[in-house]
């Protein structure tokens, strides 16, 4: 099959993000790349834990001084259904159903926004209770992997945006089809990341 | 392409087969989504209800945070499909690599 044929609902084939080579090296390559965003992560998690609450005095704000359950939980949620939703955006990809996908995908680039605007409040409010990043380790680790993460949501929200206004008027076909794939695999990862954020920075944070 | 059934002829019955594998795939989803929320307002709820001790919390959490991230990639990302051995490959080495670093950091780094 070639990039360039024009599809029909018929034709469209079982999985449009492997049937062409294009495709078959974009969804290999892309892995490759996760795989390595995930030792990025790993390194970024390992940083923090050694540096957690390794602040220079007293007056200085610990984990469990600053964070709070109803925040993480909404941004927790805002992201987890993020990820349904563009699960049904690739379920209308494989249907051949432009529309529907485009609907679901711009639900995803929704709530990634609402996200990502809690996350702007958050080290807003943090900054103002001391808790910087040149404050201290903690505040340069914890920052630096959250930060890192929220970075991956804003270019991840630019890239399906990107896609969307880019496709808009095409209709699905075999080149962009692949892209829409990857593009909503990122979002995942980004996903798996935020649940380990939030069980190790968040909630083990406010254990102790 | 072993897993795809052979073609019918008929391609108004394939795209019929097809859709209502894809359908019952999508309802999959949602019941692992459910889960995934579940998991997610245990480990907050855990957490919330001061009840327990540190040494039970956070191995607990840890888990329900391993067996969500499992449902994330096996089945949103579809790693449970056939054709994803280089994927496995490549998150499986990278995992590696990050969990020495993790093991590395917690443990060389006491004072």
């Amino acid at each position: 099959m070639h990039a360039e044929e024009k599809m029909t609902y018929e034709t469209w084939p079982a999985e449009p993000e492997k049937s062409t080579l294009e495709a078959k090296n974009k969804f290999l390559g892309f892995w490759l790349f996760l795989g390595g965003e995930t030792v990025l992560f790993a390194t970024l998690f390992a940083t923090y834990l050694a540096l957690k609450d390794k602040v220079p005095n007293t007056s200085q704000p610990l984990a469990k001084d600053l964070f709070e359950l109803p925040l993480t939980f909404v941004a927790t949620m805002l992201l987890l259904t993020s990820s349904i939703t563009s699960v049904y955006a690739m379920y209308h990809m494989k249907n051949f159903a432009f529309k529907k996908m485009m609907l679901w995908l711009g639900l995803t680039v929704l709530l990634g926004l609402g996200f990502l605007g809690l996350e702007v409040y958050e080290f807003s409010h943090y900054v103002h209770e001391g808790h910087k990043f040149t404050s201290s380790a903690f505040g340069s680790a914890f920052y630096s992997l959250v930060g890192f993460h929220g970075g991956h949501v804003a270019f991840g929200l630019c890239w399906i945006l990107t896609l969307m206004i880019r496709n808009s008027k095409r209709g699905l076909s075999l080149y962009n089809a692949p892209k829409f794939y990857v593009a909503s695999l990122y979002w995942h990862f980004i996903d798996v990341v935020w649940v380990f954020i939030f069980t190790v920075v968040y909630l083990m944070g406010m254990v102790g | 392409m072993t897993n795809q059934p052979l073609s019918s002829g008929n391609p108004r019955v394939d795209v019929e087969y097809r859709r209502k594998k894809s359908a019952e795939e999508m309802r999959y989803q949602v019941i692992s989504f459910t889960l995934m929320i579940f998991l997610t307002l245990v480990a907050f709820a855990s957490v919330a209800l001061k009840g327990f001790t540190a040494w039970f919390t956070v191995p607990f959490i840890l888990l329900l945070a391993a067996v969500q991230v499992v449902f994330q990639l096996f089945y949103f990302m579809h790693m449970s499909h056939k054709g994803h051995e280089a994927p496995t490959l490549f998150l499986f080495s990278g995992l590696f690599v990050g969990l020495t670093a993790i093991l590395a950091f917690s443990t060389i780094i006491w004072w």
